[in-house]
């Protein structure tokens, strides 16, 4: 990933490894994706206020803070998942790659396919394993069975679950353990190719060594893909992000974004003292 | 140590096993209800095995002067003439079986059509009053229906639809000629039948049908949504699949009131022991001979006769369900995450 183009399709990427004089989020490049003083409200509620959050591309995004901060909330509008919910509108903007998702016109469909996302507890469909991961590229067209072939061993390979199931595919997917369905999840979610993948508490319901396994595959996947990750765990973001999101809960119920900042940074030296607490274990 | 705080010997430390005699022992466990408890739980499993077999053992015995005289004829035979003692259970088989497939052709798109709108479409505020209704519709008393359908349902829609059917597909001399459509049409007939079998199953298709899907985790349809698939495709390539053994048993739990139904039927498919390849012609079913017949069966071939079909009825109910279960069985085995 260190030989990357520093221009592709008119937007400037800075290779990883080379990023020119100084550090920190302000002198980070055009972010792949990007909330804008987004609000998220549940009917009169408001579950998030005014976060402004660049994403990077090819970059671990995390957001962490305590429960019921609006971490959750705030990664399900990035792709429109909270949609679902009746009575749910946001204020503000959220954008992939300069583009305003909620623009009126914009096929959330289309949203969802481009932002993919894995969730807290693994729920993969009671069919196999094959039928799985094809699910999603079914949707978008006739897709030939040795294309089909392809793109599952392919999807499956990326999850780094390939070896483990390549023998059982036609097997249901439900009778994997509860690591082995997360990666199956992830396979699923990358074999559309999305551009972004959302994680929401991706290992919460795992145990330690296949929350490791979990998050090795992240380093994997962010050379291709933008990952945003929402964690309760701060060791994990401290592990595998690059950038780390701190949210609270303001009095008011809504949940804010009181530091954003290089993982390092937030880690060893926070700016807001509210962070310091948390990160180092002493609240939340 | 002898005893923690104030407890008097009560916390004092001993063996669990010691000093608890026989009689404490029956003492305690008739002061915490677990053997009368027992017993009449026990007793209550064991009454639904006594009443299965009693019933079955019953309807044997009392159909044995036909069983014994016709054997299998029994079932094959198409006549049914009781004065001249000619008992043939076919046209009553026929009917039976005819009415239910009709009925449950029309009445699992619809009530399953019912259940994906209350469940997946349907705006909350109206969910709740429109599902009320539906179970209401289930609580009508079948004549009640049989009334409705004789003044109300076959003048409305059984006759036009019939007629439709008749004049495109019935008539020999010109289009397409299906036997199953042949005329001559009245009204009253396997049609009209099946008709208001359905309306009468929608209910239960629906009422049952609805709360398994409710029941779908909202995970799966996260899943699904998140992968970009439209709402359309969520209900049919996740949703219903996870919903199938449930929706399964809601069907087959209307098949069973079809069979069983008496009273609406015989109202209005006009009682008839015939057998015929036309939907249109009027016939009988099982369960409404013998509701019919029985107070004029003087003779004790003629009751046995007609307990013999009720046999029949007991049997292809008992397969029935066992073939459902099956059914459900080897659909739920696909998919371990669901019990049944």
């Amino acid at each position: 990933m260190t030989e990357q183009p520093t221009q592709a399709a008119g937007m400037t990427i800075v290779p990883a490894g080379a990023e020119p004089a100084p550090r920190g989020p302000a002198a980070a490049p055009a972010p792949k994706m990007k909330t804008e003083s987004l609000s998220v409200y549940y009917s009169a509620f408001r579950a998030v206020a005014e976060v402004t959050l660049p994403m990077q591309d090819r970059k671990i995004t995390a957001i962490i803070g305590p429960s019921g901060c609006g971490k959750s909330t705030l990664l399900r509008s990035l792709n429109r998942m909270n949609d679902l919910v009746s009575g749910s509108h946001i204020e503000g903007k959220v954008t992939l790659d300069g583009e305003d998702l909620y623009a009126p016109g914009v096929d959330v469909v289309d949203v969802r396919r481009r932002i993919g996302m894995v969730f807290q507890r693994p729920n993969p469909f009671p069919k196999t394993i094959y039928e799985n991961v094809a699910f999603g590229p079914r949707l978008y067209g006739r897709i030939s069975k040795s294309e089909m072939d392809d793109i599952v061993e392919r999807s499956l390979r990326r999850a780094a679950l390939w070896d483990e199931v390549k023998d059982k595919l036609k097997q249901s997917g439900m009778a994997l353990s509860g690591g082995q369905q997360q990666r199956l999840c992830i396979a699923r979610a990358v074999a559309v190719e999305p551009e972004v993948v959302l994680m929401d508490e991706p290992c919460s319901a795992l145990d330690p060594v296949a929350t490791i396994k979990i998050e090795e595959l992240m380093q994997e996947l962010k050379k291709e893909y933008t990952i945003v990750i929402v964690t309760h765990n701060m060791q994990q973001a401290a592990r595998v992000s690059d950038f780390t999101a701190m949210m609270m809960m303001r009095p008011d119920r809504a949940g804010e974004m009181i530091e954003f900042s290089e993982t390092q940074t937030i880690f060893t030296k926070p700016k807001d003292k509210r962070t310091e607490d948390y990160v180092s274990g002493r609240f939340g | 140590m002898a005893s923690i705080s104030t407890g008097k010997g009560l916390r004092t430390a001993r063996p669990i096993s010691a000093r608890v005699t026989l009689n404490q022992r029956i003492g305690r466990a008739l002061q915490h209800g677990d053997i009368p408890y027992k017993g009449i739980i026990v007793l209550a499993a064991l009454s639904v095995i006594g009443l299965m077999v009693g019933v079955g053992v019953m309807l044997w015995i009392a159909s044995s002067v036909t069983r014994n005289s016709d054997g299998l004829g029994f079932i094959t035979a198409t006549e049914w003439n009781p004065v001249s003692d000619l008992f043939g259970a076919m046209p009553f088989i026929a009917g039976t079986i005819s009415t239910s497939i009709l009925a449950l052709v029309i009445a699992i798109p619809l009530g399953l059509g019912v259940a994906i709108f209350l469940a997946e479409l349907c705006p909350p505020r109206i969910r709740a009053p429109l599902g009320f209704l539906v179970e209401l519709l289930a609580a009508i008393p079948s004549v009640v229906y049989g009334a409705w359908g004789i003044f109300v349902f076959i003048p409305t829609v059984v006759k036009p639809v019939g007629e439709f059917l008749l004049n495109t597909f019935g008539d020999k001399s010109h289009g397409i000629f299906i036997p199953l459509f042949e005329g001559p049409f009245f009204g009253a007939s396997y049609l009209a039948a099946g008709l208001i079998l359905a309306v009468m199953i929608v209910p239960t298709i629906t009422a049952i049908s609805r709360d398994v899907l409710l029941a779908v985790p909202k995970a799966q349809r996260e899943g699904a949504y998140g992968l970009g698939s439209t709402q359309w495709e969520t209900i049919w390539q996740v949703v219903l699949p996870y919903a199938l053994s449930g929706i399964l048993g809601a069907v087959i739990l209307g098949l069973g009131r079809a069979l069983g139904e008496t009273m609406a039927v015989t109202m209005v498919i006009g009682n008839v022991a015939q057998l015929s390849t036309s939907i249109l012609s009027p016939g009988y079913t099982m369960a409404s001979v013998i509701a019919n017949e029985w107070g004029e069966s003087r003779t004790p071939a003629y009751s046995s006769a007609l307990i013999e079909i009720g046999l029949m009825l007991f049997f292809m109910s008992l397969l029935l369900n066992l073939l459902a279960r099956l059914l459900v069985w080897s659909v739920s085995r696909r998919n371990p995450d669901q019990r049944v």
